[in-house]
């Protein structure tokens, strides 16, 4: 076995794992080529079938191709779509587009908060209505208490910490220097009650790992990866105020590939295209530990 | 191609200079994001700290502020030959549980010792920890050498103190190596400029020269089966047994056996999703079955192949258990245990001995504290497989749960043989127990009766309920003393601290304790349970001693070798069905005709 299969065998026992263990399980899928990589995952791990609902937080502030592409598949895998939102905030125009405030807070307000209480069920939830082939007002209100999340060690400082299988209490608040220990394939799987658990499949996978996958397995990935003729492409994607494509001229998985083992991005950061995370020191740890993915 | 992958951890204790040694490794790898090693020195000239490798690696502000690791962190990077995978774990004693973590994912460990310091408390426990987490390669690093002037004198003194410590945990590294990793000294190839007396090979030569984890294909088949699924949507009809292969290989037409139920199959199918049909597969691989056979196994059972050693089946078993919890391990207090794909309750049964992990000194105590390492006997409530760790290691070790969390972590030594934790407890129970001037013989008198616990079991949505409900009127009517016990009693009242309705063995084990005091004053107790299967049949019958048990199964039978008293169909409407048990309640002399 090579090392992809490796990654992939251990994502699927994860999958399994927290499957088996958490009654109300939800999966993030951000449309970004990570968390696909983790549905595609999920399907190897249950057989061609997804049977957890997946959810995205839409800022209304996306690239507008990543939810076209997001119900386009949802649609042809016959997913369980769920998405959340923070209309509070968006009603108020309270976002860093609107001019109110900055680009960390809006990440707090339109990503943290949103994920937080679509999470906790306290917030509605749409749901893909397969039938009628759109969203509409879900009725399954439960607090999700296993949370798979497709964040890599790699990405980034405070990510390199996390566990397989990671406690957040009830505010969602990660406590980093007290986490559970993990060892011989077993992890936490008991918690107590009002806390919920992340788990992360993909913790071990690089980068490169992830395109080499996507590449083996043919994923059918958003095509905002490529570059389609301007000399540009995203590297990384999220909301279009803060997010920006990179110089590259990488047409396919191929030349990205390539690009990852010997070109120029073999030594700058994968996140280097998005603006939250340069406004402070630990942008995206405070982020993180108050519940962004 | 790809290249091969490594995890490697760096263990030692604190301030032995593990993070420097991962700084000082990232840029001479020439590994570091372009730009971060100026921003670091950036940094530590604006704060007037003097720059330090160490804060390379240092992401987190908790941690700077505190000076030592937390938590392992891991950083990457590559040689020619491979991909590198650096879990740095901390060295506090108070952080053994993330040293832990960090360790047991690694194929090798890199082991720091502080030239100047010495052998420290640490370094003898993590020396000691790596051999019984299973790692077998280790390096041992002998660090700071620029801080004793590159004197050969004095690394040697280290090397042969924590020799003769090694020697005594039957450990052998593979090198020691003297380094100073802020300067860089001995770390890549041709960086040895100081210590001409040393010839041995750099850091990163003799990384380059591990051997990656031999293949367990070899061993026998041991699958621990982690699912079974049925999804049944587009018409899909597979029931698929899933898990992961830890060691051995297993085709197509195979004769399986699962463990502790002993229910035999053979392979029909390897499953899989976007992949080729395949006809055979070995360890390492998340995967899938389809059998032959319709077979009623549960999660948990491990799947090995007929022609092979199989696995022990016991329900005690010595092991040796190093304990991270906030609370001692002690006796009489119930724990929950994970082997393999297994969960079940686990008590301490004895400890043998406690060892001093750091120290190795032994003593006799009646519990085991945090970060102690000690010989103890466990015994489950319900038989599970093992192997003996030193035979299949995936098999043979489990880890223990105190309080939602990960509490100890052991490797199984030898499997006893003994009467069961049940056969045990009632023995004493029944020994214990204040009889009543009235006896079970005025009692059946009296009652027309003789006590008797039914239960009716079979799949779920069988009409179970609906039956036990109309059998205790029927013979509510019928002037019997019956009693009807739901479920959903139990969870309501007695048993309102089990804590998730999955913690079914629990349940069984309170049904049965409770059905003893029922039939105990001559009352027949009526309860459904879906799925019973035969060992937990075995659990309600010894709780139930000295009265008996009458099983009936509605519907399909998930049971392998129990013989059911009665088997009712699915659709036999109700009044027939208590007809029937009726009258095998008067043939086996349950109900009693008046006499007068």
């Amino acid at each position: 076995m090579n090392h992809l299969d490796k990654l992939e065998s251990q994502s699927i026992y994860i999958l399994r794992e927290a499957y088996r263990e958490f009654k109300s399980l939800c999966m993030l899928w951000s449309i970004g080529k990570d968390s696909t990589v983790l549905l595609w995952l999920a399907r190897k791990a249950f057989l061609g079938h997804v049977p957890l609902p997946l959810v995205h937080i839409d800022t209304h502030y996306k690239i507008p191709a990543m939810i076209a592409y997001r119900d386009k598949i949802a649609l042809e895998w016959k997913l369980n779509m769920v998405y959340g939102e923070n209309k509070q905030a968006l009603d108020a125009k309270n976002t860093f587009p609107d001019g109110k405030i900055d680009r960390l807070s809006c990440c707090k307000l339109l990503k943290s908060e949103a994920l937080k209480h679509t999470l906790a069920g306290d917030w509605p939830r749409y749901r893909l209505d397969h039938g009628q082939g759109h969203y509409v007002l879900d009725t399954y209100t439960e607090p999700y208490t296993g949370v798979i999340v497709g964040a890599r060690a790699d990405e980034e400082g405070s990510r390199s910490k996390e566990r397989y299988f990671s406690p957040r209490d009830k505010q969602s608040d990660w406590d980093v220097g007290d986490q559970p220990p993990e060892l011989w394939n077993q992890y936490k799987t008991d918690f107590a009650p009002g806390t919920h658990i992340r788990i992360h499949p993909l913790l071990d996978w690089t980068e490169l790992n992830i395109w080499e996958y996507i590449e083996r397995e043919n994923i059918p990935i958003i095509d905002l990866y490529f570059d389609k003729g301007e000399g540009k492409r995203y590297r990384s994607l999220g909301c279009y105020p803060c997010t920006f494509p990179v110089e590259s001229s990488s047409k396919n998985v191929q030349e990205i590939i390539e690009e990852l083992r010997s070109g120029k991005f073999a030594n700058i950061a994968e996140r280097s295209g998005r603006a939250q995370d340069k406004e402070d020191g630990g942008g995206l740890e405070t982020l993180r530990r108050e519940g962004y993915m | 191609m790809p290249l091969e992958q490594m995890n490697i951890v760096i263990v030692g204790h604190v301030d032995h200079g593990k993070s420097t040694l991962i700084g000082r490794l990232l840029a001479d790898t020439g590994s570091l994001p372009e730009g971060k090693l100026e921003q670091v020195r950036e940094m530590c000239k604006r704060s007037a700290k003097p720059f330090e490798y160490a804060f390379l690696l240092d992401a987190l502000k908790d941690e700077q502020s505190q000076g030592i690791t937390i938590d392992t962190a891991r950083s990457f990077f590559n040689t020619e030959k491979r991909h590198y995978i650096i879990i740095d774990a901390p060295g506090h004693i108070e952080f053994l549980k993330n040293m832990i973590t960090g360790a047991a994912r690694a194929e090798a460990a890199l082991l720091l010792i502080d030239v100047k310091e010495g052998v420290q408390e640490n370094s003898r426990r993590h020396g000691f920890m790596m051999s019984f987490l299973g790692i077998k390669q280790i390096i041992v690093l002998v660090n700071k050498m620029d801080l004793v002037h590159y004197s050969q004198k004095a690394y040697d003194h280290v090397v042969s103190e924590y020799t003769a410590f090694l020697k005594e945990i039957n450990l052998e590294p593979l090198a020691f190596v003297p380094i100073a990793a802020r300067e860089g000294q001995n770390l890549i190839p041709y960086s040895n400029t100081e210590m001409s007396w040393y010839k041995g090979q750099s850091i990163l030569e003799l990384m380059d020269g591990l051997e990656k984890e031999k293949s367990q294909s070899f061993q026998p088949l041991r699958f621990p089966v982690q699912d079974i699924y049925k999804f049944t949507e587009e018409g899909d009809d597979r029931r698929i047994v899933v898990g992961t292969i830890e060691t051995g290989s297993v085709s197509v037409g195979d004769e399986v056996v699962f463990y502790p139920s002993q229910k035999k199959s053979v392979i029909k199918t390897i499953e899989g999703f976007n992949l080729p049909s395949q006809k055979k597969i070995e360890s390492g691989f998340a995967t899938g079955f389809t059998l032959e056979t319709q077979l009623y196994i549960k999660p948990g059972e491990l799947m090995c192949k007929a022609t092979e050693t199989r696995a022990l089946v016991g329900a005690t078993f010595r092991a040796n258990i190093f304990w991270m919890g906030k609370n001692p391990l002690i006796k009489n207090k119930r724990y929950k245990l994970k082997l393999g794909s297994a969960r079940t309750s686990v008590y301490l049964k004895e400890i043998v001995s406690v060892l001093n992990a750091a120290e190795l000194t032994q003593e006799n105590k009646p519990e085991v504290e945090r970060h102690e390492v000690a010989e103890c006997i466990f015994q489950t409530l319900k038989p599970v497989a093992f192997d003996i760790s030193s035979q299949i290691e995936a098999t043979g070790r489990f880890v223990v749960i105190d309080d939602y969390e990960i509490a100890g972590g052991g490797i199984i030594t030898d499997c006893i043989e003994t009467e069961s934790l049940l056969t045990d407890y009632v023995k004493s129970r029944e020994f214990s127990w204040e009889r009543s001037d009235i006896s079970p013989f005025k009692r059946t008198e009296k009652f027309g009766q003789k006590p008797q616990f039914i239960v009716i079991t079979g799949p779920r949505r069988v009409g179970k309920l609906a039956l036990a409900k109309a059998l205790e009127a029927e013979l509510f009517l019928a002037n019997k003393s019956v009693y009807f016990l739901g479920i959903s009693n139990l969870l309501a009242g007695l048993g309102s601290d089990v804590r998730v309705a999955e913690d079914r063995e629990e349940h069984i084990r309170r049904l049965g304790e409770m059905s003893h005091l029922f039939t105990d004053a001559g009352l027949l107790l009526i309860s459904t349970i879906s799925d019973l299967d035969d060992n937990e049949v075995k659990i309600l019958k010894t709780l139930n001693a000295p009265n008996d048990l009458l099983v009936i199964n509605v519907g399909e039978s998930h049971f392998y070798e129990f013989p059911v008293d009665c088997l009712i169909e699915k659709d036999l409407p109700i009044y027939q069905a208590i007809q029937k048990i009726k009258e095998l309640l008067y043939k086996k002399d349950i109900l009693i005709e008046y006499y007068l």
